[in-house]
């Protein structure tokens, strides 16, 4: 039992990327929403019929559109889907693809799915927070990387695996980390 | 219809085919201990998510154990109900679920009647296994003025979002964040307070933990009876006392006016007075209001709004203050009878018996939390001191009174103080959906016809459909009214008026199921929602027990207004009696 509690714990640090971007979701800045950006969710809603059961498919693609889903944005698409808002906003919380912070202007995504993790993907996540002096779900405040966990890419072979952006590394060892980062320099 | 048999424990039973296996084990008399399910059968609501896997049972040839609530029941099926397998699967998930609960089950609002204590009772849950390296939940607390959300002691049963979201549309609560940090919260975890919440408090009605309670004012009151400067006098709803009986072992259904108000006397009230009374006068003036609009609009005044909607529910003026902004001019002014009781007692009354407003404290005892806020609005204050200080719920009042040592099944009737204490039928019926507007129509058909009504029960105002319509012949005057009660089956009534569709000339509505007698203060149902129907029939029979039953026979409404008012609808009436609605809608967000 005591095992499983703590395979259960570990398993709990993933999550905890959502819980920091929880407190920062408290101290936002209120994000004023353009007409035209209004239209832009109309539209993606309307391309869905305002289907309320095409919530997440709604989401995802506004989240293409806008980077992230501010508090506003899921509003509009509450209001054009006809749910509550706080029922959005649980979709929102519940799937860690889902962001209401920008993220960086390179994502870094660290793989810690099983293969990755054992081996060894906590050791770069933690050499990629030191490098950059921020946590998981957090932007740099140059708004150049973001560091997001992630739950297998599908290329267990490769592990420990992290992305950049669209771009793949695989078999990333801790040392490796500085020279990624400086892959990234505008 | 198809019938299946299948047989559960070794017993053969023939059932309808859709029921699940949970329903035909209780046909057999088989009692499955369920916790996150719920079942309000008069009122169409069936929760049944299969979260917390309570409910198991085995069923020969399937691999896992099947949840019997959304099991399906199927032809030759061979179910146990209390395997050893089952037994022990369930006293796992309870000691899962008990193994971040906190443990303060002494100290918890709940206790006694939670329902997770009760399984733990029934499963004889003698430890919690892991508890030193058990991790607890630490959710802030959100207090608001009706009630308190202490998420460390939810379970995730969603009983609440589906109240909130499904029976009532209002959309306050949902399911937020995933695993451990899942808890169920409004919109971006904003305070309860900002939050599209009505405090209609169905959801603390049937939470099944201390996780949703109402704000406790039994020890303020407490210090407010015993401080010799203070003239407290009470005022119970009408609900009440259907309902009150039930906290002490009573069977649901019986009326216990006479020994409500004799505990309220040994509590130490200084008057014991009836928002009946209120009602009465709510009556005149809500009654005069729509035979005013009525005449208008027959006379082709085009601006009259109608339907007229009724405005006693303060749950339901939150509800159309935030999500129906535009049609703030259409229900009555007319204030709640609560407040009209208060706006009375504090001048009127404290004239009377020459008592200062700030050392007279009225309380009121509602089968409501949204009371509790209702009394602490801005329109309700004269210079920062309330109308009514403070309402505590039928809970509150049973609890004080086994704190104060009365044997209540044993005490004599008695009866209310004059002057506010005389109340008819009509203003009984208000505690029950279709109430109001059954006292409203015994007025408005006497004082618009000049005729006696030769029969005063309007059956066809009375049921427990969510949404009921009759028309009433005003002596060749067909008169069409519309009921709801539910917040939903408001919505769809609502959603008429906006769009001129609407017929009605006058609506009734009532945030909770049954109306006030099924409201978020009342003694728990724990699902039976058979009690809100003994509530129901208990209502009438009082109203059918007065002696008067219209509201504008009441003497010591006739002699309010002689000596005080005026008469309805008056500048000093309007004053008093009357209120403003205000645009909430900045502060929450949609549902159309």
């Amino acid at each position: 039992m005591k095992e499983i509690l703590r395979f259960a714990q570990n398993d709990k640090k993933a999550d905890d990327s959502k819980n920091i971007e929880k407190k920062q979701n408290m101290s936002r800045i209120k994000v004023e929403l353009r007409k035209d950006q209004i239209e832009k969710i109309g539209e993606i809603c309307q391309s869905f019929n305002n289907e309320p059961g095409e919530l997440i498919n709604v989401l995802h693609k506004t989240q293409g559109t806008f980077g992230y889903l501010p508090a506003e944005v899921q509003e509009v698409i509450a209001k054009n889907l006809n749910v509550p808002v706080a029922k959005v906003y649980g979709v929102v919380t519940f799937y860690s693809f889902f962001t209401m912070i920008p993220k960086g202007k390179y994502p870094v995504s660290i793989c810690t799915g099983t293969a990755c993790y054992v081996r060894g993907a906590e050791k770069v996540l933690d050499e990629f927070k030191k490098e950059l002096k921020i946590q998981v779900g957090e932007t740099s405040a140059d708004g150049k990387f973001s560091i997001a966990c992630l739950r297998c890419v599908g290329a267990c072979g490769l592990a420990p695996v992290v992305m950049v952006g669209e771009k793949t590394y695989g078999r990333v060892a801790p040392e490796m980390v500085k020279d990624i980062l400086a892959e990234y320099k505008d | 219809m198809e019938k299946i048999k299948l047989t559960i424990d070794n017993k053969q039973v023939e059932v309808a085919k859709g029921t699940t296996v949970l329903k035909a084990a209780q046909q057999l008399g088989i009692d499955i201990p369920t916790l996150c399910y719920m079942h309000l059968n008069d009122l169409n609501i069936e929760h049944k998510p299969a979260g917390c896997r309570i409910c198991v049972v085995e069923v020969d040839g399937r691999k896992n154990l099947a949840p019997s609530c959304a099991t399906e029941a199927a032809e030759g099926m061979v179910v146990k109900t209390h395997s050893l397998r089952v037994l022990n699967a369930r006293k796992t998930v309870m000691e899962l679920i008990l193994s971040d609960h906190p443990k303060d089950c002494l100290s918890c609002a709940k206790s006694g009647k939670c329902d997770l204590q009760d399984m733990a009772v029934k499963f004889g849950i003698r430890e919690i296994p892991n508890q030193d390296i058990a991790e607890m939940s630490t959710y802030r607390k959100d207090f608001s003025p009706s009630l308190i959300r202490d998420m460390d002691k939810c379970i995730m049963c969603r009983r609440c979002e589906t109240m909130c979201n499904d029976f009532q549309t209002v959309g306050a609560l949902s399911a937020i964040n995933r695993g451990f940090y899942s808890v169920v919260a409004p919109a971006f975890e904003m305070e309860i307070e900002d939050s599209p919440c009505t405090y209609c408090g169905q959801c603390v009605a049937v939470c099944p933990t201390g996780a949703l309670t109402e704000v406790d004012h039994t020890n303020q009151l407490i210090s407010d009876l015993a401080n010799p400067a203070k003239t407290v006098i009470v005022q119970t709803a009408p609900a009440v006392r259907a309902a009150l009986g039930e906290e002490f072992g009573m069977p649901a259904g019986t009326s216990v006016t006479g020994q409500m108000v004799t505990a309220l006397r040994e509590l130490g009230f200084d008057y014991v007075f009836d928002t009946d009374f209120a009602a009465d006068l709510t009556i005149m003036e809500e009654g005069t209001e729509l035979l005013d609009r009525l005449t208008r609009h027959l006379n082709g005044d085009k601006n009259v709004k109608l339907p007229i909607l009724t405005s006693c529910c303060p749950s339901w003026v939150n509800f159309f203050e935030q999500q129906f902004t535009d049609l703030l001019d259409v229900p009555s002014t007319a204030r709640s009878p609560q407040q009209m009781f208060g706006a009375i007692a504090k001048t009127y009354f404290a004239d009377k018996i020459g008592v200062k407003r700030e050392n007279l404290v009225v309380v009121s005892i509602m089968p409501c939390l949204a009371k509790k806020y209702e009394c602490q609005r801005d329109e309700f204050k004269v210079d920062g001191n309330p109308d009514v200080d403070y309402s505590i719920t039928t809970r509150e009042i049973a609890s004080l009174i086994k704190r104060a040592n009365l044997k209540f099944e044993q005490l004599p009737n008695s009866d209310f103080d004059a002057p506010l204490g005389e109340s008819t039928g009509a203003g009984v019926i208000f505690g029950v959906t279709g109430g109001v507007i059954e006292a409203a129509t015994r007025t408005a058909y006497e004082l618009h016809t000049g005729k006696t009504l030769q029969k005063v029960d309007f059956e066809e105002l009375r049921g427990l459909g969510g949404i009921r319509h009759a028309t009433i012949d005003f002596d060749g005057l067909p008169i069409k009214i519309g009921i709801a009660h539910g917040l939903g089956n408001a919505r769809k009534l609502l959603e008429d008026v906006r769009s001129g569709k609407s017929e009605f000339h006058a609506i009734e509505i009532m945030a909770c199921p049954g109306g006030c007698i099924g409201g978020g203060g009342q003694p728990l149902h724990h699902g039976n929602s058979k009690i809100i129907q003994k509530r129901f029939e208990a209502i009438y029979k009082e109203d059918a027990g007065k002696t008067i039953r219209k509201s504008h026979e009441n003497p010591y409404i006739i002699k309010l207004y002689e000596e005080f008012l005026g008469k309805p609808m008056s500048e000093k009436a309007h004053h008093l009696l009357h209120t403003h609605y205000v645009d909430k809608s900045k502060k929450i967000i949609y549902m159309k």
